[in-house]
């Protein structure tokens, strides 16, 4: 069994998987069971100053049969009185002193009062602070969250404010809905952050009621834009993480955030340079009890790859993540579908024929039976019949033989 | 048919009633799961496995997490997923049914042990040793899964078997289309690896005193099961070609041969002895497998789900009518004759009692008994433990009647209580008589003035 123990700017946690600063952290309760339950940390429900949050809040987008592919919320930060937080907060950090227990926080942009909150919220005994410069909705209007978010020199400025007061480890959530993530993750590094965590949630409408014509969710029949997360923004944060661990100025460790679910995500994130991840929706959607087969998955990964330590494999695939320009243009790969496996029904026919470069070929049979042949001439290599294909492994991508790649595998 | 020629590579008996799952139904059926919280299913499953948790490990790709989750509630969790009533056990409870089809909890549990069964890995432990030892008497699943549990604990243990391989029934005695003897062999094996000490081809009673296991170890664990099948007590029950169903059974299983069947079989009896039996005649060759109860479909004890799989393999049912006497050339069976029967109730019992003039015969060239197995009564006797009809008589925690002897599994096995016996049961009991054994063996020395 590997060493799950990791390091994030010097937040220790038993394992790599915290809670995200969302719903399942909103309570000591929780935050009780969710330990027990095996996570290594967590992050508590953004504090800051008192809001009221609506009723109904959430919607969710279900895919073909499969339930919750992302959710979008319009929920605001805490809404459960600062002392009430911290006097829990202390108590499970009394109960589990070794798991990590992170402080979201979220303020306007006023010196005094972010140093206020921070020395208030530090005196509980928390591991690290997490400032909340994501959110989308609700708070971002007040000047708040991912209005900070959006302009690197806010998210420095207030940076510097809380660094110069916080004596543990500040990470910095940074929020998606911008062009260009490295700026503000190289002015969160600017201003002293010690890490920084990715993504918030994407600006989002998930649905419109089609009998009432009102948007999802709707309070009294209005609704306004929410935040999207869930295994569907997996692929967007991941790029955002990626890009934030090859940009040489952010030169912070990385807590990924976005769409994890299982020890696979968390792999991946891992290999694309997070030290821990988080999650939320996913225990949203099933519970805290999740948390055991992704630190049962990760172990047996760690074992088969030989790596010792979850420590090894953070940024294991960062090299191979890189500029377009970079990308060698003589290599080539081509469809190859197995005979044998087929059973015909066509999809990555008329996919190439319809949407890519018409290079698979109907092939007929002396006996009458059909065969699909690609044209390795025509192919263009670019993966969409292996995409549709409903079996795996019947189409592979094949490189061409002066194309074999050379270099060792990673990890 | 010879047996020993059926028992080739390929042949019928071989080919099990289940085919390989494709990645493709894997994965579907381990997606369509939806991982309930408290789950119906895992306290339907008699050994309590967490089966939302396999799947979603079978849906994430960690198939040894998965089986180890399994075998860690249920030591022969790989002969459960081919012989367990899923029906009636998780598969019945699966919250899916309502609206939509069960889970194929069974098929995935296959999947998942199958996965683990080909590849050489550690999956359990054995705890630090305390120095207390334990004989288990027989190796079938409810000594191998008492064995585990004793191992895991640190117990120093040795299972006595009156057979050359471990395994009972599930190695011997259910069909090898149902249960391929492999399954049932890696099994045991994945127990001995946990440094148990196994005494084959030793029966107790007749190898090994009763005394001298009384003296050697601190605490026994009765699991030998049930015996043969009984006799009918008819005339010409001595033919040659009147077969023991469990007997019979056994060779199929092993290869041995037991002569020819011929193309008529009749099967007596109604329990999942009794289909096994009719199932292996027909994929032995025999024309004609007619199967002889003498109640209704309805009083059967085998399984549905076996009597439609009898019957789609070309077995016949012969309702109400019993067996008078056998009649043969002077050495093998050539005949049997029958009598009709009428369902009457009396004193709340349901009995098939025979018709007048209603006596018929039928042809046969093999009759194959199969009414259930005898109580191995004389055992129980010598071990000192009180029974009720032949079941040996167990407290929940599966203690005898004897401070330092407990039972699992068949040997407890009381008709009037329960259905029909089962492997998971005979695992699950085991589970139980582990426990029990271990919290006896940590006062063992405070208690045992009071015991001697
Ligand atoms: C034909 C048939 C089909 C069945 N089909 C199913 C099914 O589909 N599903 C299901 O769940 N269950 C089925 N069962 C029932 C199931 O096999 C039993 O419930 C289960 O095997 C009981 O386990 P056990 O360990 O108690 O006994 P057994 O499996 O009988 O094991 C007892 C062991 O003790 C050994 N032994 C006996 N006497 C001695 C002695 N004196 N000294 C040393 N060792 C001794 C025996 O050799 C044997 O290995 C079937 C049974 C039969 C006969
Ligand atoms: S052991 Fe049997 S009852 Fe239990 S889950 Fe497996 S197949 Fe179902």
């Amino acid at each position: 069994m590997a060493d799950l123990v990791v390091n994030l700017a010097g937040i220790r946690s038993p394992n790599p998987f915290w809670l995200a600063s969302a719903p399942p952290t909103n309570s000591g309760y929780q935050g009780m069971h969710a330990f027990e339950a095996g996570w290594g940390g967590a992050v508590w429900k953004t504090l800051g100053d008192p809001i009221v949050n609506v009723s109904s809040r959430f919607g969710a987008l279900h895919i073909n049969g499969q339930r919750m592919i992302g959710i979008n919320n319009i929920e605001l930060i805490t809404d459960r009185p600062l002392e009430v937080n911290l006097k829990e907060m202390r108590e499970v950090k009394r109960q589990f002193p070794h798991h990590a227990l992170i402080a979201s926080l979220m303020m306007d942009c006023n010196r005094e009062r972010w140093h206020e909150l921070v020395k208030r919220v530090q005196d509980v005994g928390v591991d690290g602070f997490e400032l909340n410069f994501g959110c989308p909705h609700g708070m971002s209007e007040r000047g708040m969250g991912s209005a900070v978010g959006q302009v690197p020199d806010l998210v420095t400025m207030t940076t510097e404010w809380v660094v110069e007061v916080a004596e543990v480890p500040v990470i910095v959530k940074l929020t998606p809905n911008i062009t260009d993530i490295r700026y503000t993750a190289r002015a969160a590094v600017k201003g002293g952050a010690h890490a920084v965590s990715m993504i918030n949630t994407i600006n989002s409408l998930i649905g419109v009621d089609l009998e009432t014509g009102y948007p999802i969710p709707n309070v009294a029949g209005q609704g306004a834009h929410g935040g999207y997360c869930g295994p569907a923004v997996k692929p967007i944060a991941l790029n955002m993480v990626a890009e934030c661990a090859r940009d040489a100025s952010v030169s912070v460790p990385i807590s990924g955030i976005g769409g994890i679910a299982t020890w696979q995500d968390a792999a991946e994130f891992m290999r694309m340079g997070a030290t821990t991840v988080q999650v939320c929706t996913a225990v949203m959607h099933h519970g805290f009890r999740i948390v055991e087969d992704m630190i049962d998955g990760l172990n047996q990964y760690l074992d088969r790859h030989q790596m010792a330590s979850a420590m090894d494999l953070v940024g294991t695939s960062v090299a191979r993540f890189t500029d377009f320009g970079r990308l060698d243009l003589n290599y080539k790969v081509v469809a190859h579908i197995d005979e044998k496996q087929c059973i015909h029904c066509n999809k990555c026919y008329i996919a190439c024929e319809d949407a890519a470069h018409q290079c698979i070929l109907r092939m007929v049979d002396g006996d009458g039976s059909e065969r699909l042949v690609v044209d390795e001439t025509e192919c263009v290599g670019c993966n969409l019949c292996a995409m549709v294909c409903p079996v795996e492994d019947c189409i592979s991508m094949i490189p061409l033989e002066s194309h074999i790649i050379k270099t060792a595998h990673v990890g | 048919m010879r047996l020993a020629q059926a028992q080739e590579e390929n042949s019928a008996l071989h080919e099990t009633i289940y085919g390989e799952l494709t990645r493709m139904q894997v994965m579907r059926e381990a997606n369509r799961c939806l991982y309930c919280y408290d789950a119906p299913c895992v306290k339907a499953c008699p050994t309590h496995i967490d089966i939302p948790s396999f799947i979603r490990k079978i849906a994430t790709d960690n198939v040894l997490g998965s089986a180890r989750v399994i075998l860690q509630e249920n030591p022969v969790g790989a002969s459960c997923a081919r012989v367990c009533p899923t029906e009636d056990l998780c598969e019945g409870a699966c919250v899916l049914g309502e609206q939509d089809e069960p889970i194929h909890i069974g098929d995935l549990q296959r999947y998942a042990t199958d996965f683990v069964r080909a590849r050489d890995v550690e999956l359990f432990v054995p705890g630090a040793l305390t120095g207390m030892k334990v004989a288990v008497v027989g190796g079938g699943p409810a000594g191998l899964s008492a064995a585990r549990e004793l191992a895991v604990m640190g117990h120093d243990v040795t299972i006595y078997e009156a057979k050359a391989k471990l395994g009972g029934l599930c190695t011997y005695g259910i069909v090898p289309f149902r249960l391929p003897m492999d399954v049932a062999l890696w099994e045991a094996e994945q127990v001995v690896r946990l440094g148990v000490h196994v005494r084959r081809n030793t029966v107790v009673g007749k190898d090994v005193s009763v005394d001298e296991l009384l003296h050697s170890y601190h605490a026994i664990l009765l699991a030998y099961g049930l015996g043969k099948v009984p006799r009918l007590g008819l005339e010409g029950e001595d033919l040659a070609g009147v077969l023991d169903a469990i007997e019979f059974i056994e060779k199929v299983k092993t290869g041995e041969d037991a002569g020819q069947i011929g193309d008529k079989v009749a099967i007596i009896g109604a329990g999942n002895t009794a289909i096994d039996a009719a199932t292996s005649a027909k994929r032995l060759g025999a024309k004609e497998v007619t199967l002889f109860y003498r109640k209704t479909a309805r009083e059967m004890t085998a399984y549905p789900f076996e009597v439609e799989f009898a019957k789609q393999e070309g077995v016949q049912f012969r309702f109400q009518c019993t067996p008078l006497r056998f009649v043969g050339d002077g050495q093998r069976v050539q005949r049997m004759e029958l009598v009709e029967t009428e369902l009457k109730e009396v004193e709340g019992r349901l009995l098939a009692v025979p018709k007048p003039d209603s006596m018929f015969s039928v042809e046969v060239d093999t009759v194959i008994r199969a009414i259930g197995q005898t109580k191995l009564s004389e055992l129980a006797d010598l071990f000192g433990v009180s029974e009720h009809e032949g079941a040996i008589r167990v407290d929940n925690g599966c203690r005898t009647s004897h401070p330092k002897i407990f039972a699992a599994g068949d040997v407890t096995f009381d008709k009037g209580v329960a259905g029909e016996a089962m492997v998971v049961e005979a695992a699950e009991q085991g589970k139980i008589a582990a426990k029990s054994v271990d919290r006896f063996l940590a006062t063992y020395w405070e208690t045992q003035e009071q015991i001697f």
